[in-house]
């Protein structure tokens, strides 16, 4: 049964220190900033967090990472030219990086969501990024062996929810929403807009009510920085 | 350093020239920087659709003014536009149609790419960078052709097709074809053929590149 929540605080309450924290978004996509700077709020520490980035300018994730909150991070493409704070604690060696290809890191997730064990991937094969792992040649393709990445939270930013928590996206801020959803134990999602049950059109729902536990809206989220070019 | 005339192919010729290769109707992944540009040269009746790993298939061109949506970006996080018949998916989605093969080609940069076809494009592996490899590796094995798009010499003019890579793989055996603004080079099971050469002689070329050549660009089709 969701929630719906009024503040941001309250949505993310009880994060506890030390949790693995999935965070949507894609640069500034989708990046839940509202429910980023509750949980910067609420004094959590020592996180794993997993998003494609390590954060863009100063606000939401970035910001996480300013303050020191963030131990690791499971990421497919720190380096940005706006990632700067995310730089200078990974060249003061105060943040752990696992580097993990973007399709890989999609499917890990969607893996953990999806009650899956480990998965066969030919991404990476004979790669650095591959070192150490499992391997195996199938129907003469060499694939490496790759283990779902679940979470104790996720935070995610959709566009509308109905109060049971039926989630609708816009455009490419949908991104990783869906499947970070499903993978997470607890999943706090803000929404510009809450509109009553049967208000969504059942054939156009992205993320089912069954993947969603708490709802904050946040209905004029501040605006991030202007996106700016910067790598996948 | 002698200061060499400028020759060849300019980076928009060589766009235009990957363009011509695209076929009708494709789906294709344009990567980050030069291959970009790919896209200014495709004609509207290509009817070539555009996927962007972040999220969508039927991106239109880069979005300018009024058009600017913050939730509308590509994989380089540039403002774009949709066009009529685009649609929009989640990130394990995206990879799945591109590890799945249903991507017809994708055009990458390159630091180096091998005389097997091995694509070396995320890092540097110097030791003060700091690595990121986003979608690289999954666009390199995913697409049906894998086509790379460079300059074939380095600035310091070091060739960046080589016997062997030496920077850190992207991918194994991938690489389909190679357009640079010297030659367009084929990767063959036999080695690599040269299908076009522009301003070079193939014996330069040899020179040029430690790589064994096989010379193809007297063959009809293009």
């Amino acid at each position: 049964m969701v929630s719906i929540l009024h503040e941001p605080t309250a949505a993310v309450a009880g994060i506890p220190d030390g949790a693995t924290v999935m965070i949507g978004g894609f640069g500034t996509a989708g990046q839940p900033v509202e429910l980023i700077d509750a949980l910067i709020a609420s004094g959590a520490t020592d996180l794993t967090v997993v998003n494609n980035n390590a954060g863009n300018g100063d606000v939401g994730l970035a910001a996480l990472i300013r303050t020191g909150r963030v131990r690791k991070i499971v990421c497919s493409f720190p380096r940005q030219r706006d990632s700067w704070h995310f730089d200078q604690k990974y060249r003061a060696g105060e943040i752990e990086l696992e580097l993990v290809p973007q399709g890989n890191l999609a499917e890990r997730i969607r893996a953990a969501g999806a009650g899956i064990g480990a998965f066969y991937t030919p991404t990476g094969y004979g790669t650095s990024l591959a070192d150490g792992k499992e391997t195996r040649v199938i129907d003469g393709r060499s694939y490496v062996l790759e283990y779902p990445l679940r979470a104790d939270y996720a935070l995610v930013k959709a566009y509308r929810a109905d109060e049971l928590g039926n989630l609708v996206y816009r455009k490419t801020a949908r991104n990783f929403g869906p499947i970070m959803a499903a993978a997470a134990t607890t999943t706090i999602v803000q929404v510009e807009e809450v509109v009553p049950v049967g208000e969504l059109d059942p054939e156009i729902i992205v993320t089912p009510s069954i993947y969603v536990d708490r709802i904050v809206r946040v209905s004029a989220p501040v605006p991030v920085t202007e996106p700016v070019g910067a790598g996948r | 350093m002698t200061a060499v005339a400028p020759r060849g192919l300019s980076t928009d010729e060589l766009a235009a020239r990957v363009a011509r290769d695209i076929p009708h109707g494709a789906y294709v992944n344009l990567g980050i920087g030069l291959p970009t540009r790919i896209s200014n040269h495709l004609s509207p009746d290509s009817q070539i659709v555009l996927h962007t790993e972040n999220g969508m298939l039927g991106m239109g061109p880069e979005a300018h003014g009024d058009e600017v949506d913050p939730d509308l970006i590509n994989a380089g996080k540039v403002p774009v536009t949709e066009l009529p018949g685009a649609s929009y998916f989640h990130h394990a989605d995206s990879f799945a149609m591109m590890r799945g093969g249903h991507l017809d080609v994708c055009v990458l940069g390159a630091y180096q790419v091998s005389a097997r076809g091995d694509l070396a494009n995320w890092h540097t592996g110097r030791p003060d960078d700091i690595p990121a490899v986003g979608g690289a590796m999954d666009l390199a094995i995913g697409a049906k052709q894998t086509y790379v798009m460079m300059n074939l010499l380095s600035r310091d003019g070091t060739p960046k097709l080589v016997p062997e890579c030496t920077y850190p793989l992207t991918g194994v055996g991938c690489v389909s074809r190679v357009y640079t603004d010297l030659a367009v080079f084929l990767i063959e099971d036999e080695g690599v053929a040269v299908r076009e050469l522009f301003d070079c002689g193939f014996d330069e070329l040899m020179h040029l590149l430690e790589v064994p050549l096989l010379d193809r660009t007297r063959q009809g089709d293009r």
